[in-house]
């Protein structure tokens, strides 16, 4: 597989142009235009998960109900993730009217910003950013109306059923799926329910055009995304990059020089050590990400880092669930039991067995990708862990 | 219709139906251990997983509906592994003590762990980290967390069959466990009592408070009378326990084993179930006497029934408004407990001290009952230990008593002698049938004008059952009832009670009497009746009733010839001075928390 080079791009942060203009430039044209163009651009879901957007928007849109709703999952909670508090913090407009241009496409009149509760400093300035937007798509005839439900600081509630059950007052609990939530959403109606991130990318591309858009990244990782890079680094904060860069590049650019391996994509994430940084490739051909990139040198020890991990993920874990509540249990004490040698090193590949089967039987995404930091961690660093 | 294939075998099934229903289809059992027939789907033992080809994920059976052309793996290895390794993370946080649990041998994670031979414990025990206390504060049912596998069956039993949420899921992670309103102890909080959430727990973390040695102790005590008295509904359900099959009537075996136990009398709550009838039934005419022909504005109707303690205890915490309305009559336990310590102990020349008086109940909420303060009119508390069907079934096979091969036995006299009309009781609209086969007689001189005294448009399993009665024919002396349209409501389960009430509270329903069992199905679904329980076990019981009914000789409750004695030996009449003072009782208001 071939790796773009790494190159810094500045869509995201750019100032907004005429919002107002932009809108109605959409509204002019066929819905189903713009859905087209929304495919074709290949842009996909920057929470992580990835789903083609333009598919999502467009199961919505097809799905037939009195009321749809949109809901920007700004509960950003993946540990070493800060990039969409400072989207919510510079640009908003650009999020708002992602959501807006949402809104008219899949025939919602109802948008929600779900906040996670440590961003509320960031409600006042939004608040008053979505009144000012309300009037203005009240003057252009968009019957599109945007408020901010709270999170409560719960890591599974950015799962986007959790968030669903969230926002209706339940226990933030993971949904069966199916039904998905462009079909059955939140209160039952059909719900798009996309990151922060998404929705400035789809302004970008109504504002670039999809053919423009297309030019950045890979066949498989169309566009930029925003890194939230942390750890031992040269260079620490967050930058914008064309997706599909190998890991080799990099770390050269952000590593401190004496990098031993790097977690992308956060707890939730895989650990990719030294030896394969140069055949991994950051995007949905290589290894995804959310936006974190946790840089480890050759001081950490690989069993703090995964103790760590697992302790977040034995309390974070909804508890619904047996395989993520359980698993994440014995993933944390088996390791602990294994450095105290009450379990024979061995226990280490029963323990592997158990994190696949975390992975194949886990109810939600949460369960489901415990095991990528543990195998990768474990498989990689298997004497750190043990001795 | 959707094709699709299971383990390589082709079925066609209808649109919606779950990858576990055709796998059932089939004769292809997934195991399950969080779904319930009777519950919403929760999907989150994941036991139930298995193997969609072309799917990275597995799939849980009970959640996910079939699909076009779907290949179904359940036995493939990927499935195995993962279904192993389910099993044994539950084992991990649950205390195994097998040999000493009260479920041992009815247990659904038990048999799981048997079928898949887990063996050595293969992952860490988490149950010896944790301290656990089993909350026994309730007196009728006792919670040991440690036992708990978090399937929140009773979570969803609680709140949708019964819409009381006293159970509830607190916290996150590994501190997610199943409790109450701000972890107060059960006696403390709304819980009605009404053990529908034992009846739904797999493991051994929600069962009874048993009072099985206190009962073997007073009946070894020779200084003791013991008088047992058998509710209609465990009659129709004990041989479930025993080895028959849902529906088999066992009432006379029944008897045979209580003798054969050494309790010293054996009478029947259907005796006081026929003298419910009499009471509920004056109370009743006597309301509509007062609005309609006293046009008194305070009299409170609808009056609703009071047999069910779980019931009783709902409506004190959600509707204390409406306790004016719950017939003041005691439940047929109660009343039986209050008269074996009066009229029975008079008559048999027994010192009422000397009396224990234990009660065989398809219920837990009959635990909490007996207990209550205002339940001691005889000067005693009037029923001494209450068992479930179960309890009694374990008592059974505790005295090496071969119950299938029992003769038949007789009740004893007095107190022993019933009609079909207090069998129905233990069915869902089984009082009001009782009440209308004798209020219609008594106000007409004729019977009901239903074919063999059947009223069957309140039985049935429906949540709420609405009826109208119009009255003709009346005697002189009943005559403002003529032409009157008796407007007749039925609920069974909390939630459908919950809905009907609050009907009548915002004034979109109109009734004079309705019947409320707190359990689904009434008694014969009871909190204390043989675990499992479902749709068809219930029909099951439900029709073993209705057939007693129909093999008794006397079938309304005013003809029952014990109850015309007591009434002239002892009571006077009903709602007289002296069944005022024992089968009258009052209620208290609670806060919902």
């Amino acid at each position: 597989m071939e790796s773009n080079k790494l190159s810094r791009v500045d869509y995201i942060f750019r100032p907004e142009t005429n919002r107002l203009d932009l809108l109605k430039r959409v509204m002019s044209k066929e819905k189903d235009d713009f859905l087209l163009e929304l495919i074709d651009s290949g842009l996909k879901g920057r929470g992580g998960a990835g789903f083609l957007t333009g598919l999502k928007w467009k199961l919505a849109k097809e799905a037939q109900a009195d009321k749809k709703y949109v809901i920007c999952n700004a509960d950003e909670g993946e540990p070493g993730t800060f990039k969409d508090r400072e989207i919510l913090d510079r640009v908003a407009g650009k999020v708002l009217t992602g959501m807006a241009l949402c809104g008219y496409i899949i025939g919602a009149d109802e948008g929600f910003i779900y906040l996670r509760a440590e961003y509320r400093f960031l409600s006042s300035k939004l608040n008053k950013m979505i009144d000012e937007i309300n009037e203005e798509l009240k003057s252009i005839g968009l019957n599109f109306r945007l408020s901010i439900r709270y999170g409560s600081g719960a890591y599974v509630c950015g799962e986007e059923t959790a968030l669903i059950e969230s926002m209706e007052g339940k226990r933030g609990e993971p949904r069966n799926k199916p039904p998905f939530p462009v079909t059955e959403g939140y209160l039952g109606k059909p719900t798009v329910v996309n990151n922060v991130e998404t929705f400035v990318n789809t302004v970008i591309i109504a504002e670039i055009g999809y053919q423009e858009y297309k030019k950045l990244g890979t066949d498989s990782s169309r566009g930029m995304k925003l890194f939230s890079i942390s750890g031992d680094c040269s260079k620490e904060g967050i930058f914008e990059l064309e997706l599909g860069m190998s890991l080799a590049d990099f770390v050269d650019e952000f590593g401190d020089g004496d990098t031993k391996a790097v977690q992308v994509g956060g707890a939730s994430g895989f650990c990719v050590p030294r030896k394969k940084f140069k055949e991994t490739i950051i995007g949905f051909e290589g290894i995804p990400t959310g936006g974190s990139m946790k840089i480890f040198n050759s001081s950490r020890s690989m069993y703090n880092v995964l103790h760590n991990y697992l302790d977040f993920f034995q309390e974070e874990s909804c508890g619904q669930c047996t395989p993520c509540r359980v698993g994440c249990q014995q993933l944390f004490k088996g390791i602990m039991a294994v450095k105290r040698r009450e379990r024979p090193a061995t226990y280490l590949d029963e323990l592997v067995k158990l994190a696949e089967t975390m992975r194949f039987a886990s109810k939600c995404g949460l369960g489901q990708s415990v095991g990528n930091a543990f195998v990768s961690i474990v498989e990689n660093f298997r004497e750190e862990i043990v001795y | 219709m959707i094709n699709l294939t299971i383990n390589n075998i082709p079925v066609t099934v209808e649109e919606g139906t779950t990858i576990l229903d055709a796998a059932r289809k089939l004769n292809i059992r997934i195991p399950t251990l969080c779904y319930h027939e009777d519950l919403c789907v929760a999907g989150n033992c994941r036991v139930c997983v298995v193997e969609q080809v072309g799917m990275r994920t597995l799939q849980a059976s009970c959640a996910v509906p079939v699909r076009e052309n779907m290949q179904i793996l359940t036995n493939s290895m990927k499935v195995r592994q993962a279904r192993k390794n389910i099993i044994e993370l539950l084992l991990s946080e649950h205390r195994a003590d097998c040999t000493k649990c009260y479920k041992n041998g009815n247990c659904e994670l038990q048999d799981l762990a048997n079928e898949y031979r887990t063996g050595n414990q293969m992952y860490l025990d988490l149950v010896h980290e944790k301290s656990f206390t089993i909350d026994m504060s309730s007196p009728s049912i006792m919670k040991d967390d440690s036992k708990c596998i978090r399937c929140q069956r009773c979570v969803r039993t609680c709140a949708e069959l019964q819409g009381v949420n006293a159970l509830s899921v607190a916290n996150k992670g590994h501190e997610m466990k199943i409790s109450s309103f701000f972890e107060k102890p059960m006696h403390e909080v709304v819980c009605t009592n009404c053990g529908q959430c034992i009846n739904r727990c797999p493991t051994g973390a929600l069962v009874e408070r048993n009072y099985i040695d206190e009962v073997w102790n007073a009946i070894y005590d020779p200084t003791k009378h013991v008088a047992v008295q058998t509710a209609p509904a465990v009659r129709i359900a004990l041989g479930e326990e025993l080895g028959f099959d849902p529906g088999e009537r066992v009432t006379g075996k029944m008897v045979a084993a209580l003798k054969r136990l050494g309790f010293n009398s054996v009478l029947d709550t259907d005796f006081t179930a026929d003298l419910t009838i009499m009471e509920e039934g004056t109370e009743l005419l006597t309301r509509l006497k007062k609005a309609i022909v006293d046009k008194d504005a305070t009299v409170s109707l609808p009056l609703t029934t009071s047999c069910s303690p779980g019931w009783i205890k709902f409506i004190e915490h959600t509707f204390p408004e409406f306790l004016p309305n719950v017939s003041t009559c005691k439940s047929p336990q109660q009343m039986f407990g209050a008269l074996v310590k009066t009229y029975y102990a008079q008559r048999k020349n027994i010192n009422p001290k000397d009396i224990v008086s234990v009660s065989i109940m398809p219920c837990t909420a009959k635990k909490y009952e007996a207990q209550r303060p205002e339940m001691r009119d005889s000067g005693y508390q009037d029923v001494d230990y209450v068992l479930t069907t179960r309890e009694l079934a374990i008592m059974i096979k505790q005295a090496g008593i071969e119950f299938l091969k029992l003769e038949d036995e007789q009740y004893d006299r007095f107190m022993g002698d019933s009609t079909g009309a207090a069998v129905i009781f233990g069915a869902t609209g089984g009082v009001m049938e009782a009440a209308l086969r004798t209020a219609w007689e008594i106000v007409t001189g004729t019977t009901v004008p239903f074919e063999n005294l059947n009223i069957t448009p309140v039985r049935g399993m429906e949540g709420i059952k609405e009826a109208t009665v119009t009255i003709s024919g009346c005697k002189p002396e009943w005559s403002f009832l003529e032409g009157v349209d008796l407007r007749c409501a039925i609920a069974h389960g909390l939630a459908n009670a919950k809905q009907l009430m609050q009907a009548v509270k915002d004034g979109k329903a109109n009734y004079h009497f309705i019947e409320i069992m707190a359990c689904p199905g009434g008694c014969l679904g009871g909190g204390g009746q043989p675990i499992p329980t479902n749709p068809e076990i219930r029909k099951k019981r439900a029709e073993a009733i209705y057939s007693e009914d129909e093999h008794m000789p006397l079938r309304k409750s005013h003809e029952n010839p014990e109850v015309a004695q007591i009434y002239q030996e002892f009571l006077g009449e009903p709602l007289g001075h002296k069944s005022h003072e024992l089968l009258h009782t009052h209620y208290k208001a609670r806060k919902r928390y």
